[in-house]
């Protein structure tokens, strides 16, 4: 039986704290900002990875975006994974989440004979959640998103995923190929390996591939792919809090509290 | 204006068509209504009363689409809350959410009525189905919406987003693709009231649906045994500091009639369940009250509960980042004051019973 062959669709965000808006020019300013795995990434990769460990098989990574993304990465080959594939393009830039799934979705049939791709629940930076049914929709194969546990019958080439919705869950089975999205913390993703780390860095552990060395529509990339575009931007209004202290004995203090909360439920 | 320059482009590239285009669309605000087990899930009525809002402004109509086995006396509700239409397709097939049943039947409906605008819930299944079928329909989506308005010369909708953590907003659309495609977070609208009285059609829609175009079966369905924070109004959490003591929380929560939550790090020790951690790798919360024990205040931690009416903070640490996301802040042992706290709320309803 040929080997499960897995794709972690992972994207590099800025840190959600560190990012502001230049209200002038309605852009983002991402300059000051460190980047970061998206989190949500991390528990679909660890899904990912534990799915190697218990049925064997490979599991490669695949993002889009510009070069640096080649500096964070790694951090998925150190964790266990064995390939990066970045979509690296001018002509992907402007992407909304159609464009995105396009072009994702064109690198995966350009990896060929995947079985199983898994993506984070959202990224911290748009929070769409729309790209794992997107990538499914344009391979034209099963989904299922929300997944917190998912295990594999070989003998019918189906996985069981449990699946989170509202006050609960569902169990659902579905034949590969499937795009599994993956419910935020529902797992906990291993540490880097130091034994991997040194190997992880290297170079030949990243195959880049341009708008050229793909089968791709210049009509379905980047800005002519994308029917959304963003009319305005501006910095979330913070809440203004309190601040202020109590201080006291426990008792005093309890009193005190008992006093704000039965005016404020 | 930045606005226009980006349009502008737009319309002079040759870029992505979607199935129908605004020549051809029909002025309506088609709303998903989700039904699970035969009754309605409440973010469909509240966008139900959020599309009436909108359609009554510029004089269109709103539309709910209902699928589901056995579900027709739900369509009157609809009414009730607000529909003109209501496009109901029943099938024993479509007695689960499945994407490949649903989408189907949705996208033949989508195609048949053209409306200008499509909305759903933000929840599991609103977007499964909406990030399907925006491909599907090369249709542009915008996600998880938290506020919604129709441009009234134009027909477009403006979809307010945030990003970043609730950090950043962002105002999206998608002016020349149809079906302008939206879903929404649960709570963002009010349900409007219901008129028993209203007037509407009821349209059967046919699903064209066979067991051999469905891959994907849903096994079981469990609802009720898992929490739901996002829905508490009286929430308190404990962190780190407050080492794995919840049964001291779950005291005060129950005495408040709320719900625990927690931070990362007992939930990664074993102390509580994973469902209940509360942040921007776990559930966000909009509680009346958040009382936060033990918590130094991490960023990731801190998005889950900036949407509080009233953040309580106690922690051992004078210097704690938590107390500048606080309105009330205690410098002390979680251990001492949260005990008192029970106390006093018990003591207190003794006295006022």
């Amino acid at each position: 039986m040929p080997e499960l062959k897995i794709v972690v669709c992972m994207k590099v965000v800025p840190k959600p704290e560190e990012v502001g808006v230049d209200t002038e020019t309605m852009r983002l300013d991402r300059e000051n900002a460190r980047s970061e795995m998206n989190p949500p990434d991390m528990n679909a990769l660890e899904m990912a990875l534990d799915f190697k460990d218990r049925y064997g098989g490979s599991v490669d990574i695949l993002s889009m975006g510009p070069p640096f993304f080649s500096d964070i990465l790694p951090v998925g080959l150190a964790m266990g994974a064995n390939h990066i594939y970045l979509l690296s393009d001018r002509g992907f830039g402007g992407a909304d989440t159609l464009a995105t799934t396009y072009t994702l979705a064109q690198g995966i049939r350009k990896i060929g004979d995947v079985d199983l791709i898994f993506c984070g629940e959202e990224s911290s930076d748009g929070a769409t959640g729309q790209v794992p049914p997107g990538i499914a929709e344009w391979l034209n194969i099963n989904q299922i998103t929300m997944v917190n546990r998912l295990d594999y019958d070989a003998k019918r080439k189906m996985v069981r995923g449990q699946r989170e919705i509202p006050g609960g869950h569902q169990i659902v089975d579905t034949p590969l190929p499937s795009v599994i999205s993956v419910a935020t913390a529902s797992n906990e993703p291993r540490f880097m390996d130091y034994r991997i780390k040194p190997s992880a860095f290297e170079d030949d552990r990243i195959t880049t591939w341009a708008a050229k060395d793909m089968d791709v529509d210049p009509g379905l990339i980047g800005e002519p792919g994308s029917p959304t575009i963003v009319s305005g931007l501006d910095q979330a209004p913070s809440r203004e809090r309190r601040m202020e202290f109590i201080g006291g004995t426990p008792e005093d203090i309890a009193l005190k509290l008992a006093e704000i909360l039965e005016d404020r439920l | 204006m930045a606005r226009m320059a980006l349009l502008w482009k737009r319309l002079m590239t040759e870029n992505v068509k979607s199935l129908f285009g605004v020549d051809d669309e029909a002025k309506a605000i088609w709303v998903f209504l989700e039904q699970m087990g035969g009754s309605l899930e409440g973010v469909g009525l509240e966008l139900l009363a959020q599309g009436r809002r909108m359609a009554d402004d510029v004089g269109w109509q709103v539309v709910a689409l209902l699928l589901g086995d056995q579900i027709g006396h739900l369509a009157k509700e609809a009414i009730a809350y607000g529909a003109d239409e209501v496009w109901l397709a029943e099938h024993s097939l479509l007695k689960d959410y499945t994407v490949d049943a649903y989408g189907g039947v949705v996208c033949d409906a989508l195609m048949k009525g053209k409306p200008s605008v499509f909305l759903a819930g933000a929840t599991p299944n609103g977007r499964d189905l909406l990030g399907r079928l925006a491909v599907r329909m090369r249709a542009g989506l915008t996600a998880d919406c938290t506020d919604l308005r129709l441009i009234a010369d134009t027909g477009v909708v403006i979809s307010e987003v945030t990003g970043f953590g609730g950090g950043i907003l962002a105002l999206i659309e998608a002016p020349t693709h149809r079906p302008q495609m939206s879903t929404v977070r649960p709570g963002v609208f009010p349900l409007g009231e219901p008129d028993a009285s209203r007037g509407g059609h009821v349209i059967d829609f046919q699903a064209l649906l066979s067991e051999d175009m469905l891959q994907t079966e849903v096994v079981e369905t469990v609802v009720g045994a898992g929490v739901d924070l996002t829905q508490v109004e009286a929430l308190v959490i404990g962190g780190r500091g407050i080492d794995g003591n919840f049964d001291m929380l779950r005291e005060l929560a129950d005495a408040l009639g709320g719900d625990i939550g927690a931070t990362r790090p007992p939930v990664d020790d074993g102390y509580i369940k994973r469902e209940r951690q509360i942040g921007q790798t776990g559930v966000v919360c909009r509680p009346k009250v958040a009382i936060v024990c033990g918590v130094s205040g991490a960023f990731h931690f801190v998005v889950g509960i900036q949407d509080a009416d009233t953040v309580i903070a106690i922690n051992t640490d004078p210097e704690a980042p938590m107390f500048e996301f606080a309105d009330y802040c205690i410098v002390g042992d979680a251990a001492e004051i949260v005990p008192a706290l029970t106390r006093a709320l018990t003591l207190e309803r003794v006295l006022s019973a």
